[in-house]
Formats: structure tokens, C-alpha cells, sequence
């Protein structure tokens, strides 16, 4: 093991160098774009044996990634924002098919206006995909995310999303231990494919048409790999901690088993949380926080544990779902029943505003006499 | 030359009597044999060989969707190539709008980048699959369901897009063009292409029975119409030399191609007479 500093981006990639996947169809975009040129660079260096596709855009990355996947390879790539986007269709494609790919997301906001700076919107708008998606906090939790998405991904046959907050996480340094990679090759030994495979010995026909008498027990099968994983990820991730001492989980709860009002959120921002709760609870208030990794599937038995003796909810979203709140909140609106907790949403951050602690401490404060179920935070006078 | 017995493409798929597109891909994978790996675009070819839980394929072969096939294929030519199975022929079939329109972008990728595949674009001069919509390689004249003739229409009034000749652009190692009804130089083609280290294109002229409007029996027929009229010119560009590996004895009048088929029954004189100008002009330059 190895301490260095280095941006989040610079983390996902030595645990990429790490996971040695075979092929990485990638195409550069912000704040993703370090990545592919840290990946590039580590094959060009011979640190990596991979075949790196220069592909000519997101759309071909994710496909080349499904083609190379199906073909019986760990793949890995990474976008972020409109290159998402791009790739929507094929992300449907990419999970159906039950293919084991790694994705990272530099989280940025969507067009229009344009914006290259962070929120959630893109991965959130990508739920019903089909992937499995990761929130991470900082550095070191995006390089073992990656680590333990191969292994998840790879045993249930479902993609994976690592989602990191651009700029904030990708752009920023801190330090991060580098696992070793003997490590790393016992925690996660080399890909030996068993569902999918393209080989000429034993030929298979991939991505099939089915009519109806087919098609919805294809997606009830993907829905039964999904709540699968939940308890599978509760393995790795203890597998994981054995190896490597940290430990993580589907959701992680902060100070929250005499909370009153719990403060919900993901990704870095829960590092801010964090302090705000310490700061609060210095000053008598019952706060805590809430952090939920594992997006999809939803967790939701692992956040009713976390909040069921609470008495209010409050949501951070750096997302939209409009008419209804946050994404976020609406989750958790459709499946914490209401006899639970009270949940009341925040709509904050999009486009890279800057979250302060003071409109943290304000979410905290509107969330103790609530007016309304959703509140948008730091507009501007006259909005 | 001798025809391999093999049979790659199992028959009992739901193409349409007289398919031209199955009959291509037939005599594509009994060039290339068993060890060959197939990538499908969305289409009429991945519709009615793969209809699950039965597959006409015989040889491993994915299909991801529309436009993305050579983005695929180059995933799985990569990733084969880092397992080791690099010796497996890659074959990626795309109909003409899988390829001419909106598979263009993931094509012109994969040929820039040089990947050792082969693309043969099974070309049925429409959108077969969903009802006969036109394509950017429909001909000039044509009456499809979205240029079709009428009071102030006569079909498609753009002549088709050169997609050959945009590979070659591309610099490619080889590019040629073919016809169902000459199999012999279908194949020989198709062979040489996957001997070739790095990406070669075929574009497949392929009659259709439903979407031309000819009885099912007459696709060989039109096909070989098609090339003795000059309509469709057979060669192969190798390493940048052009060579025109067919040359009818004698141009057969571009009519009597005009006149077997429904989609063309609609044109008068004087469209047929503009047809065939520019035929002329277009078979003066090859010396055909």
C-alpha cells in the first residue's frame, strides 16, 4: 500500500490500472477527461495491458464497451453529463444484456444553459437504466467503489455506475492509499467469463428480439439480479474490508440513532454534512445524517433502519424531477412510508452553485417548522 | 470456384420468400467458415434470424442496436484479440440505413481507427423492416412510403449516397462493391477482405422482393439487371488501386431494370431518359 495525493479522477484510474480490464473504449469530456488520459497514459506506459479504443464519441464508447463485454472482457470506460446522455439508449442495452461493465460518471450538470460544472442531474436521469449505481464522498471511497463494482458487477451481470461529483471530487486533491496490487489480485482474480461470451466454439446469439411472450420476464429477471445484488454487495463489501480495512455499505448513517431530523444526501456533500452535524450537535440539536451510496438498487430495508427513529426527513438534491421535488426525495418519498418519517425535499447545487453550511444549517432550520414539501435553496432575490 | 456446403445460416428463418438479404449473408459466412464472429445492426437481418428462443446463426453473433454495429464490433474485436481468439474473422452485416444514415458516425469510427474487421452493408435501398421509408441509399425515382410519387412527387428526388466511395475515403485497406447475383465474385470478395489485416467494406446490392415490388422469384434476375445495366457497378478498390472486377458485354437500356419493379412503375419518359444520362455518364468514367 501506497499513500499519495491525487484528484478523485487520478483514484479511479489507479484502480482501474489495478482491476486490469482488457479493453477501455473511452472519449474525453469534462470533468470525466483526466481519466481517459491517465488510462491512456498508463497503456502507453505498458502499465496497463489493455486495448484502449479511441472511440469517436459516447455512444460508440458504451457500445464498443457492450461489444467487448459481451465479448467476454472486463471493460471499463467513463463519461460524465451530455456524453451520458448520449449513451442513453445503449445503457438499456448494456444492463438487458446483462453485460459486467464499469462505469465511472464525473456527475455534471445537464445543457441547457450549458453548464460544465456539478450536480447529480445526469446519472439520476439514467435510474431506470438498469445499472447499478454508487455515490461516492471522496477520493478514496471512488478508488475501492471501483475496486468492489468489478467484483459486484462481474458476479451478478449487471453494469455498474461509479458516480463522483465533477470538479468537487474529480478535480480536487486529497490523500488516498493505493492498495497493492497483489491485494488487489487476490480480492478480485482475473475475469473468467460465464454468461457471455462470442466464441466461435461455442457460439451463443446475443441481443436477441423477444415478443411479448418473452420480453417481461427479461426484465423481471434483470429486477431479481437487482435486489440480488444488495446482499451480494453487503458480501463483497466485507470481503473488501478484510483485505483492505475500510468498510462500506449500502447506506452509511451519521450520528442518527437519537436524531430527530436526519439530513439525507449523496455523494461529497456528506463530507459537508458531516461537519455541520458536529457543529449542530455541539449546540444541543438531535441532527444526523444520512448518507445513501447504493442508489440503485434502492436500499430501502438499509434507510428505514437508519431513519425509523427520527421524526423528519430532510432531502438534498442536486437534481430536479420537476413537478415533484429532487429525484432523491422522490424516492425516498415513494418507498419510506409516510407513518415512518416525515420527508421534506431540498432542491440546491445544480449547475456547481456552491452549497454553503449556512444553507445546510437553513435546510436543518426549515426542516424543524416546515412550510412547504419542497424548497429550492440560495435563489436569488426575486426568484 | 467451389462453393463451401457448410451452412452457417440455418434455414426456417422468417425472411420473406425470395430474401435477398439472407441469401447474401448465406453466401458471406460460407466464404468466411466457422470461425467467424458476427455483429448485427438493428434490422430486417437481425429481425428474422433471432427471433428468441430460436436463432438462425450458427456462428456467435450479437446485435446491440441500430446504429452502434461497428462500435460493437470494435469491442469485440479488442476484446477477442486480448483473449487470445484474435484468428476469429469479424463480420459486421448492416442493412442501408444501419449504414448510410444513422450508422455512419460508428462506421467512419471503426475505419479510421483500423480495426480487422469487415463491413458488408446489405443494401435494399430502403427501410425494409419497418415498411419501406427511403434511406440515404435509396435511388433517384423511387417511390417509398416516405418519398413516395404523387401528384407533385416522383419518388425520391436525391440520387443515392456513395457510400463505397466514402470508405474509400477513408483509406482503407479494401473496398469493394457486390451483388447477390454473382456470388462467385461476392465471395471471393468477402474472402479477401477478411484475409486483409484491417477494415474492409462491401457494399452488397440486395433486390427485395417486398420493398421493390417484383414477384419472389425474380430477385437473382433483377439483381444481375441491376449490374448488366450499369445501375449498380461491380469493383474493388485494393490498397487504393480501382479495379472494375465486372463488365457487362454489352449495357442492357436502363428501362428494362425501371420496368420490373413497382417502385420505379410510376416514372414517365423523361425521368427515365434523366436515369439513364446519368447512368451513361457515370459508366463512361469506369469505360463500362
Amino acid at each position: 500500500m501506497v499513500r499519495k495525493i491525487m484528484t478523485a479522477n487520478r483514484a479511479i484510474s489507479e484502480a482501474v490500472r489495478l482491476a486490469k480490464p482488457q479493453v477501455i473504449p473511452v472519449y474525453p469530456i469534462t470533468p470525466q477527461t483526466t481519466i481517459s488520459e491517465y488510462l491512456a497514459q498508463f497503456v502507453a506506459d505498458g502499465d496497463l495491458d489493455a486495448e484502449y479504443i479511441k472511440v469517436e464519441s459516447e455512444h460508440s464508447a458504451i457500445s464498443a464497451a457492450v461489444g467487448a463485454s459481451g465479448a467476454g472482457s472486463r471493460v471499463f470506460t467513463a463519461t460524465s453529463s451530455q456524453g451520458l446522455a448520449l449513451m442513453h439508449e445503449v445503457l438499456f442495452a448494456a444492463a438487458g444484456l446483462r453485460t459486467s461493465i464499469v462505469m465511472a460518471d464525473a456527475n455534471r450538470s445537464l445543457s441547457a444553459p450549458l453548464s460544465i460544472w456539478n450536480d447529480q442531474q445526469d446519472s439520476l436521469s439514467q435510474r431506470d437504466a438498469g445499472w447499478l449505481q454508487v455515490y461516492v464522498e471522496d477520493a478514496q471511497e471512488a478508488l475501492d467503489t471501483t475496486l468492489t463494482s468489478f467484483k459486484l458487477s462481474e458476479e451478478v451481470h449487471i453494469p455498474s455506475m461509479v458516480c463522483l461529483d465533477g470538479f468537487i471530487l474529480t478535480h480536487t486533491v486529497e490523500p488516498v492509499d493505493i492498495p497493492s496490487q497483489e491485494d488487489v489480485d487476490s480480492f478480485l482474480p482475473p475475469y473468467e467469463a460465464d454468461l457471455l461470451f462470442l466464441d466461435p466454439k461455442k457460439p451463443m446469439s446475443i441481443g436477441t428480439l423477444a415478443d411479448p411472450d418473452y420480453y417481461l420476464e427479461a426484465r423481471y429477471q434483470l429486477e431479481l439480479g437487482m435486489q440480488k445484488s444488495l446482499t451480494i454487495s453487503k458480501r463483497i463489501n466485507k470481503e473488501f474490508a478484510k483485505i483492505f480495512g475500510r468498510e462500506y455499505d449500502t447506506v452509511e448513517g451519521y450520528c442518527c440513532d437519537d436524531a430527530d431530523i436526519i439530513l439525507v444526501a449523496m455523494g461529497s456533500l456528506c463530507g459537508t454534512i458531516r461537519e455541520i452535524v458536529d457543529e449542530l450537535r455541539n449546540k444541543g440539536e438531535k441532527v444526523g445524517m444520512l448518507k445513501i451510496r447504493t442508489y440503485r438498487p434502492f436500499p430501502t430495508e438499509d434507510i428505514i433502519n437508519v431513519v425509523k427513529n427520527a421524526s423528519k426527513i430532510a432531502v438534498l438534491d442536486k437534481s430536479v424531477c420537476f413537478g415533484i421535488g429532487g429525484i432523491l426525495y422522490s424516492d425516498l418519498k415513494t418507498k419510506i412510508p409516510a407513518n415512518i418519517v416525515e420527508i421534506y425535499g431540498y432542491i440546491l447545487g445544480l449547475g456547481g452553485r456552491d452549497i454553503t453550511p449556512k444553507e445546510i444549517i437553513d435546510v436543518f432550520n426549515k426542516t424543524k417548522n416546515p412550510t412547504q414539501d419542497v424548497t429550492w435553496i440560495g435563489l436569488k432575490e426575486g426568484f | 470456384m467451389e462453393i463451401p456446403e457448410i451452412e452457417l445460416l440455418a434455414p426456417g428463418h422468417r425472411g420473406c420468400a425470395g430474401c435477398g438479404a439472407a441469401l447474401g449473408v448465406r453466401l458471406a459466412l460460407k466464404a468466411l467458415g466457422e470461425n467467424t464472429v458476427a455483429v448485427n445492426a438493428t434490422g430486417c437481418l437481425e429481425v428474422m434470424t433471432t427471433p428468441y428462443p430460436e436463432t438462425a446463426w450458427e456462428i456467435p453473433w450479437i446485435h446491440v442496436a441500430f446504429e452502434n454495429a461497428s462500435a460493437v464490433a470494435s469491442g469485440v474485436e479488442k476484446s477477442l484479440k486480448m483473449q487470445g481468439k484474435g484468428d476469429a474473422n469479424i463480420v459486421v452485416f448492416g442493412g442501408d440505413g444501419g449504414t448510410a444514415d444513422i450508422g455512419l458516425q460508428s462506421l467512419s469510427g471503426a475505419m479510421e481507427r483500423g480495426h480487422n474487421l469487415t463491413y458488408i452493408c446489405y443494401d435494399n435501398e430502403a427501410y425494409m423492416n419497418t415498411g419501406v421509408q427511403r434511406s440515404g441509399s435509396t435511388p433517384y425515382g423511387a417511390s417509398t412510403t416516405t418519398s413516395p410519387k404523387g401528384k407533385n412527387s416522383f419518388g425520391e428526388d436525391k440520387v443515392k449516397k456513395n457510400i463505397p466511395m466514402i470508405m474509400a475515403a477513408h483509406e482503407v485497406p479494401y473496398v469493394a462493391t457486390a451483388s447477390i447475383s454473382y456470388p462467385e465474385d461476392f465471395m471471393k470478395k468477402v474472402k479477401k477482405a477478411s484475409e486483409i489485416d484491417g477494415p474492409a467494406y462491401i457494399h452488397l446490392n440486395q433486390p427485395c422482393t417486398t420493398g421493390w415490388g417484383y414477384s419472389a422469384e425474380k430477385t437473382i434476375e433483377i439483381g444481375r439487371l441491376a449490374v448488366e445495366t450499369g445501375i449498380w457497378v461491380l469493383y474493388e478498390i485494393e490498397d487504393g488501386d480501382f479495379k472494375v472486377t465486372y463488365r457487362p458485354s454489352q449495357r442492357k437500356p436502363v428501362h428494362t431494370y425501371l420496368e420490373s419493379q413497382k417502385r420505379f412503375k410510376h416514372l414517365d419518359e423523361e425521368h427515365k431518359a434523366n436515369i439513364q444520362s446519368y447512368i451513361d455518364s457515370v459508366c463512361a468514367e469506369l469505360k463500362i
